[in-house]
């Protein structure tokens, strides 16, 4: 792929799904603003509370889902949108601040200097003080091992939603993207589009409002559903 | 005409009355009703003609010719099922995509290219 032409500025679209969060939207769509010169896009996945309001307030684009479809539909909302308007990068980060937004950079080079498709911040990768859960280990053990064996990509955090990509792939997951924990399935639609994916050390740090959307009951259908679709994605046909 | 012969014969038949009534005032679409139709014609027919179950159910292998009606009302029940998952999984697509388009629409997008839903989830 080309690198982005050199005297336009390429446009550049950061996108935030969120959920019910409305008491930590709005700081961080504010230093995400203050900090770098690239439009914010929250996807309000049906909040019904003042999630839409505190994000529109702190200076970021809207779009109001009239539902929750869960995250995958809601970011796939993001890529149609950066798809209408041409945009060269999409990142998209958690919007619950877990994700260090000084590390946007990071995931973006790669892509601006047309050197990878995808650029996906690992929490694993360098020196890390993120601590996980056993639970959690075992499910990212499980996916690092089914990613690694089934694609050529050399992954370390194959659950991260902290991620950039290119043209091509906004284009892409416009069309086809999984409808709910989407980014181990991400990595086979990658792997059958041939795209160059790489991951970046980058900051994560616990939660500090509202509730992971990955609760300890959901654990289990996250696995098999998310295996199922993965092998499902192998064979499907792409139009 | 045995007892199991009367009652299936009975059953299988309100059950085409009742579908048909429910298409009739649109309660029902036909598209699926057509399943649930078939199934109440074959069982009917098979109840209604006994020596036509007795040879199918011996081709089957299976003794007692009513349990060939059991087989074929599980199998046409199974056929519906599958059916209305098909169409729930289709119905889902579709909300998602009008869900999307809407919220892409109050910011003032005109609407999208008209988009694919068979391949996507």
């Amino acid at each position: 792929m080309k690198p982005v032409m050199e005297g336009t500025s390429p446009r550049i679209l950061v996108v935030l799904p969120a959920y019910q969060e409305e008491r930590s939207i709005g700081t961080l769509v504010r230093s995400l603003r203050a900090r770098f010169p690239h439009d914010v896009l929250v996807v309000n996945d049906g909040s019904t509370d003042g999630t839409s309001d505190a994000a529109r307030e702190a200076g970021a684009i809207v779009l109001d889902l009239p539902c929750n479809l869960g995250i995958g539909g809601a970011v796939q909302t993001a890529f149609l949108y950066a798809r209408h308007h041409g945009c060269d990068a999409v990142v998209r980060i958690d919007g619950d601040g877990q994700h260090e937004i000084e590390d946007i950079p990071k995931v973006l080079e790669p892509i601006l200097a047309g050197r990878a498709d995808a650029v996906i911040g690992s929490r694993f990768l360098g020196e890390t003080e993120y601590r996980v859960s056993i639970p959690r280990i075992f499910g990212i053990w499980f996916f690092r091992l089914l990613v690694n064996l089934t694609t050529g990509y050399r992954v370390t955090d194959p659950t991260s939603g902290f991620f950039a990509i290119n043209q091509r792939l906004i284009g892409f997951y416009s069309d086809h993207y999984p409808s709910d924990y989407p980014e181990v399935d991400a990595y086979i639609l990658m792997h059958r589009l041939k795209s160059r994916a790489i991951e970046v050390p980058v900051r994560m740090y616990e939660r500090a409002e509202g509730k992971s959307s990955i609760t300890t009951y959901r654990a289990v259908y996250y696995m098999v559903k998310v295996t199922l679709s993965y092998i499902i994605n192998r064979i499907r046909r792409f139009g | 005409m045995s007892r199991v012969t009367l009652f299936s014969i009975c059953a299988s038949a309100a059950l085409l009355l009742y579908i048909l009534e429910m298409v009739r005032r649109r309660k029902l679409r036909e598209e699926y009703s057509i399943l649930w139709l078939a199934g109440s014609v074959v069982i009917l027919v098979l109840s209604l003609k006994q020596d036509w179950l007795v040879g199918l159910a011996r081709a089957a292998g299976i003794a007692y010719p009513p349990s060939f009606l059991f087989l074929v009302g599980i199998l046409f029940i199974l056929l519906i099922l599958i059916h209305f998952s098909i169409a729930i999984s289709k119905l889902h697509q579709m909300n998602k995509k009008m869900a999307q388009e809407i919220a892409l629409m109050k910011t003032g997008l005109p609407p999208g290219e008209p988009s694919r839903v068979k391949d996507e989830r």
